[in-house]
């Protein structure tokens, strides 16, 4: 009897080691699956309808394995947790507005992985659903949609927490990465592009963190609303170029830090708008349109170390009281002198021009952009200030960019 | 005969000591700009502020105090079997072809032998050196106009000066008048009409949709970049700065063939 067990045992122990059957559907072959198999699926366009992992097993898609549909139904459903899926490619799925129809569903799954794999003109590509620990890196996606409204997001996840983000390629869609109360995730090493509204975009979304990605010609720029405890290093926010567009966007966002990221010809590199006690610390702002909008709804808020450079306006505020500090930060529009000699300018430096206080009140001032009367009036207001804020001002700004 | 005179009145005008100076100062100023900074967008943006606020001052003075210097030849000439427009048109280019001639080289040779300049830098500096010598024209047939009718010289100077006053500083001081007062208005569209009728205004917006579209964004650039990037926007700014050239020395011609010397 024993030994019979012990012969059973190392049988089961031997199919699952062994290659699931091939050939047929891909839904076949998962529903013959045991849990924690591999499946692999050899290259060929596979269309069938939507495929639903039901539990936890490892989908590998071989060279040249396109799964294909016909538009109207999602492609893959992920159900169960520790479901991997990797190397395949994905495209065929039309856009919708009575859902958000994904290439890949994860549903109240947990510490799944998708890797590796491309995704062309689908809809959504990735739609987390309450899922958790999952691992969604090294994807390539791309779509050419044409209009915001009829765009579906590259990245999208909702009800979710600790996940990782990461190595994606993001080309073309609505926001490349969405996350929506979302929490303790991070996202890092993106590169998010051409999208037509944000490269990425989070709501409701605590203690995340953002590092090394690269968002540039977003139509939008990058959107950050009502998130608490964020952290953002080393991105790159690039040509977020247009009427309403910002490099990064912060809107109620509270206790978090924006550290050594680089803002490199936006409209508008940086917009904080009822933002507290965040601190924005050796970030460099260059060739943008606006270096910062600073309004009047942001408190506490710490700038150091940052440097500013080729900036139309370094920084622009619609109040003259403000409750923010800058502190030590290069600019080069700075005029003052260092007689002592220890890296920082004895005088302070006011980077609020009248002119731009001008063009804050009324748009249209605009006009007199680089004009002799400006520059006057730019230089007496900076002797007397009269309608900018007296005390925004760094009191030490540094002679040299910081390293 | 007019070839004659063009040729004398040119090489008149080269043996001034102000034209050489004139033509050394480009030369500086862009070759200190291009040795602090490169040939970059930086570099761009600082000349263009010096040739808005240069050039029409130097056309309108240079312009001014030359006439005056050559009155008792032109008379003199007036005297001759020379008819009037031959010896005005004559006048105006011996001033006005040294001019551009002397700012175009000063701004391009320090470019040229620096070298690496991308295709679209050259469009930028191309823009540059044309609006700058359309503002060159522009201010020296103003300049006639000053000089012709007023016969007192230190007068004649002091009016040509309160008319680079004019367009380099009071009449943006009106337009900032009236966005600040009728700024709830929607003025973006009326403003760009206004704005066709300062040259220096109109050179300014041109040359900041070529070069730093950034900050003209929002609302009013949105407006503004449409209306230069269109066919109607060319047309218009085309034609207005033709006019703007053209206008001006038809006045000096006007005031010059009825002039009583």
């Amino acid at each position: 009897m024993f030994m019979l067990l012990v012969i059973m045992w190392s049988l089961e122990a031997w199919s699952g080691q062994a290659a699931p059957p091939t050939g047929g559907p891909i839904a076949d072959r998962i529903a013959a699956a045991a849990p924690h198999d591999t499946v692999r699926v050899e290259a060929g366009t596979w269309t069938e309808p939507t495929i639903v992992i039901d539990r936890p097993l490892t989908l590998l898609g071989e060279p040249g394995a396109h799964i294909l549909g016909t538009g109207g139904y999602e492609l893959l459903v992920i159900e169960a947790d520790s479901v991997t899926v990797s190397g395949f490619t994905f495209s065929g799925v039309d856009r919708t507005f009575m859902e958000d129809r994904a290439a890949i569903r994860l549903q109240d799954a947990a510490a799944c992985r998708v890797t590796d794999n491309t995704f062309r003109d689908v809809f959504f590509g990735i739609y987390m659903a309450r899922a958790a620990d999952c691992h969604i890196e090294n994807n390539t996606l791309q779509a050419q949609i044409t209009s915001e409204t009829t765009g579906g997001n590259a990245i999208h996840a909702w009800y979710s927490k600790r996940l990782t983000v990461a190595g994606n390629q993001i080309d073309g869609f609505r926001d490349g990465i969405y996350l929506e109360f979302t929490d303790d995730s991070r996202v890092t090493g993106n590169t998010s592009t051409n999208n037509l509204r944000y490269g990425l975009h989070f709501m409701f979304a605590d203690r995340n963190a953002y590092a090394d990605n690269v968002f540039s010609d977003n139509r939008a720029g990058v959107a950050v609303m009502y998130a608490d405890g964020i952290t953002m290093q080393r991105n790159v926010f690039r040509r977020a170029w247009g009427a309403s567009s910002y490099g990064l966007l912060l809107k109620e966002i509270r206790r978090g830090e924006v550290m050594d990221n680089t803002f490199d010809g936006n409209s508008v590199a940086l917009l904080v708008e009822s933002t507290d006690h965040m601190v924005f610390g050796g970030n460099t702002f260059a060739e943008n349109g606006w270096g910062i909008k600073l309004m009047a709804s942001a408190i506490g808020n710490v700038f150091s170390d940052n440097t500013f450079r080729g900036n139309t306006f370094d920084v622009s505020t619609n109040s003259r009281t403000l409750d923010s500090s800058f502190e030590g930060n290069f600019w080069d529009t700075y005029e003052g002198y260092d007689l002592d000699r220890d890296g920082r300018g004895d005088v302070a430096h006011r980077p609020v021009t009248l002119f731009s206080v001008l063009v804050e009140r009324h748009e249209p001032v605009m006009y007199l952009h680089r004009s002799l009367l400006v520059d006057l009036l730019n230089v007496a207001e900076r002797m007397l200030p009269v309608l900018t804020p007296t005390d925004l001002a760094d009191p030490q700004p540094r002679m040299r960019p910081p390293l | 005969m007019m070839t004659t005179l063009v040729r004398f009145h040119i090489k008149n005008a080269l043996r001034s000591r102000w034209l050489v100076a004139h033509f050394v100062l480009y030369l500086l100023i862009t070759e200190g700009l291009l040795l602090a900074s490169g040939a970059s967008d930086k570099t761009l943006l600082s000349l263009i502020n010096v040739v808005l606020l240069l050039v029409p001052l130097v056309g309108l003075v240079f312009g001014t105090i030359h006439q005056y210097n050559g009155r008792e030849f032109t008379e003199l000439l007036l005297t001759q079997p020379v008819r009037r427009s031959v010896l005005f048109g004559s006048l105006m280019a011996g001033v006005a072809l040294p001019l551009v001639a002397s700012f175009a080289l000063g701004v391009f040779l320090p470019f040229a032998w620096h070298g690496g300049v991308t295709w679209y830098q050259g469009v930028r500096i191309g823009t540059l050196i044309g609006l700058g010598s359309v503002l060159t024209t522009t201010s020296v047939a103003a300049a006639f106009m000053v000089s012709t009718g007023q016969a007192d010289r230190v007068r004649g100077i002091g009016t040509a000066l309160g008319l680079w006053l004019i367009y380099a500083v009071l009449f943006d001081g009106a337009v900032l008048l009236m966005v600040t007062t009728l700024g709830q208005w929607p003025i973006e569209k009326a403003l760009l009409g206004v704005m066709l009728l300062n040259p220096v205004d109109l050179s300014r917006l041109i040359l900041l949709q070529v070069f730093d579209a950034a900050a003209m964004m929002g609302y009013t650039g949105a407006v503004f970049t449409r209306f230069f990037t269109s066919a109607t926007g060319y047309l218009v700014a085309g034609a207005a700065l033709v006019t703007w050239m053209v206008l001006p020395i038809l006045a000096a011609r006007h005031r010059f063939l009825r002039q009583d010397f």
